[in-house]
């Protein structure tokens, strides 16, 4: 019998690995330091910790250690690349590039450079896969633009953007790229080098590590990347990021970014075979479902799909047992639905019906039959339930009926 | 978000789900919400000549709190006069239900669904239709 309730929603947080966590261990009680205390060796038992996390990242991503900025997550990771670029950059330009289906992180802090009027952003479009088209990138670059903020991979619909492409684009036209890779680091080949990438962020809950620590990679050569920081202090991490580093959370990030970039080839390939499984198995039991995202250019562990004529977050109810998320409006704070699904120029209402299953590392062959089993019935209840399925059966086309809004 | 328990018995176990003939004389069917609003509620009921709801029937697409506003409120129209259920506020489904402030839109949906079902069926009956909320909504 499987084991519930199913946590199938890895694109939010993982759990972390018991590896990891011994990892972490010894730096509460034992290895307690400041990593900024120079001059005993508690402070070199975490300096030395500290060092170890960052050459381990540096790695995973084929940067240097010292290129790597410990921060409090991805989220004030993008928040330093965008602002502190733009903030550095001023008397340069003023000009950012991104895209409509950036995580919040990256958006509202364009946003709020644009309130602040301290930029102009291009937000570029997507393909119906959720792809941006790296030519789009260079018809938008400007002499005022400083520079390009784009994903590596989708956090909803798992599509993966061509960043070598946009960082080739970038290096040619002299303007800095930040990635945000949250989702991508660990789980797809990434390489700062090959992609052309200036900045990279990156979190550690996402890959089997702690809440709370993340990282901002900043190029040192080629070219030198400035920041003007966004939080001041004691000057730590080349007086880019101040405040005493979270040295058990940064060794669990090191640890972390190493056993994922390890088995990172089989553990794709494994997810990627879950993964399939349970999309074969929706499509094959249910008619009328939709793939949100790219077909092929996808994280291995990412499955959205748009079950028609059936509320989202109405379904994350009756499978209770098993935890994803919905792009539903109900399930969002703003009673909108997904601005990542509309912007694919999929219809309101699949919008509505979307679900993200995020597979990851713990994930098993029978929670994934488990899975497709319930979501079929669940489904198939909702529709029997569904005044829309019954008027799509009776063949009446859902466009041409008007709707009485309240 | 925790849901109430009567939502949750609503959603697990929803009274009167399903459809009368849309066309047949007794019946007043009311469709109402939208589907890019994320909420359609579609409630039909079997009104007699001397304009009693002899029973109900719903389907919904819609959230959890949306199915069980039009769950509950298929017995609650159960046996009143058509003048008793279109005097019923959504306030009485918010109550019954414990819905969230996010949820009353909801319970708003499900009132009108009773308004537009009751005058479909006045409609069929030459009587007199009374306006509903969201044609109210619309004119102003």
């Amino acid at each position: 019998m499987v084991k519930l309730p199913i946590y199938m929603d890895n694109h939010a947080t993982t759990p972390m690995d018991k590896r990891v966590l011994d990892a972490m261990l010894p730096y509460f009680m034992e290895k307690f330091g400041n990593a900024a205390s120079r001059n005993h060796s508690f402070g070199w038992a975490a300096e030395e910790a500290v060092d170890k996390a960052r050459t381990q990242i540096a790695a995973a991503i084929n940067a240097k250690p010292k290129e790597i900025i410990f921060t409090s997550g991805a989220t004030e990771s993008d928040n330093l690349a965008i602002k502190g670029v733009v903030e550095f950059y001023k008397d340069k330009g003023n000009h950012v590039i991104t895209c409509v289906t950036e995580h919040k992180a990256v958006l509202d802090s364009c946003k709020a450079l644009e309130r602040a009027g301290k930029a102009t952003v291009t937000y570029l479009p997507v393909d119906k896969y959720g792809m941006v088209d790296p030519d789009d990138v260079r018809r938008a670059i400007t002499d005022k633009t400083v520079l390009i903020t784009i994903m590596a991979a989708n956090n909803e619909i798992g599509t993966i953007h061509p960043i070598a492409e946009i960082g080739r684009i970038a290096k040619e036209k002299g303007v800095l790229f930040h990635c945000d890779a949250t989702q991508g680091v660990g789980k797809i080949a990434l390489d700062v080098e090959a992609a052309g990438i200036d900045l990279l962020s990156a979190s550690a809950h996402k890959i089997y590590g702690p809440k709370g620590v993340g990282i901002l990679y900043v190029r040192a050569k080629g070219p030198r990347v400035r920041l003007t920081p966004i939080i001041d202090g004691g000057g730590h991490e080349r007086g880019l990021r101040s405040g005493t580093l979270n040295v058990a959370g940064i060794v669990g990030f090191g640890a972390a970014a190493e056993i994922a970039v390890r088995e990172m080839g089989q553990e794709a390939a494994r997810l990627r075979n879950l993964r399939d499984k349970l999309q074969a198995e929706l499509f094959e039991r249910l008619d009328e479902i939709y793939l949100n995202g790219h077909p092929t250019q996808r994280l291995p562990g990412n499955l959205n799909v748009s079950f028609a004529y059936v509320e989202g977050e109405s379904l994350l109810m009756g499978i209770k047992d098993v935890a994803v998320s919905s792009g539903s409006a109900c399930t969002s704070a703003t009673l909108e639905p997904s601005y990542v699904i509309r912007a694919l120029g999929t219809d309101e209402e699949l919008a509505h019906s979307s679900i993200r299953f995020g597979l990851g590392r713990f994930n098993t062959e029978e929670e994934v039959e488990y899975v497709a089993q319930r979501v079929t019935q669940e489904v198939r209840r909702l529709r029997d339930m569904s005044p829309l399925y019954e008027m799509a059966k009776e063949g009446i086309d859902l466009k041409s009926v008007e709707w009485k809004r309240d | 978000m925790a849901y109430s328990s009567k939502v949750l018995d609503h959603y697990n176990n929803p009274r009167n789900v399903g459809s009368f003939p849309k066309e047949a004389a007794d019946v007043g069917t009311g469709v109402v919400g939208a589907p890019e609003c994320g909420d359609v509620m579609k409630l039909q009921l079997k009104i007699n000549p001397e304009g009693v709801i002899e029973d109900a029937r719903f389907k919904t697409f819609g959230c959890g709190s949306a199915i069980a506003s039009s769950s509950y409120v298929t017995e609650l129209v159960k046996g009143k006069r058509i003048e008793e259920a279109m005097a019923i506020k959504n306030s009485a489904i918010v109550q019954e239900l414990n819905l969230p402030p996010v949820k009353i839109h909801c319970s708003v949906l499900a009132e009108d669904a009773i308004k537009a079902a009751i005058n479909d069926w006045k409609a069929k009956h030459g009587k007199q239709v009374e306006a509903t909320p969201a044609d109210k909504a619309a004119q102003g």
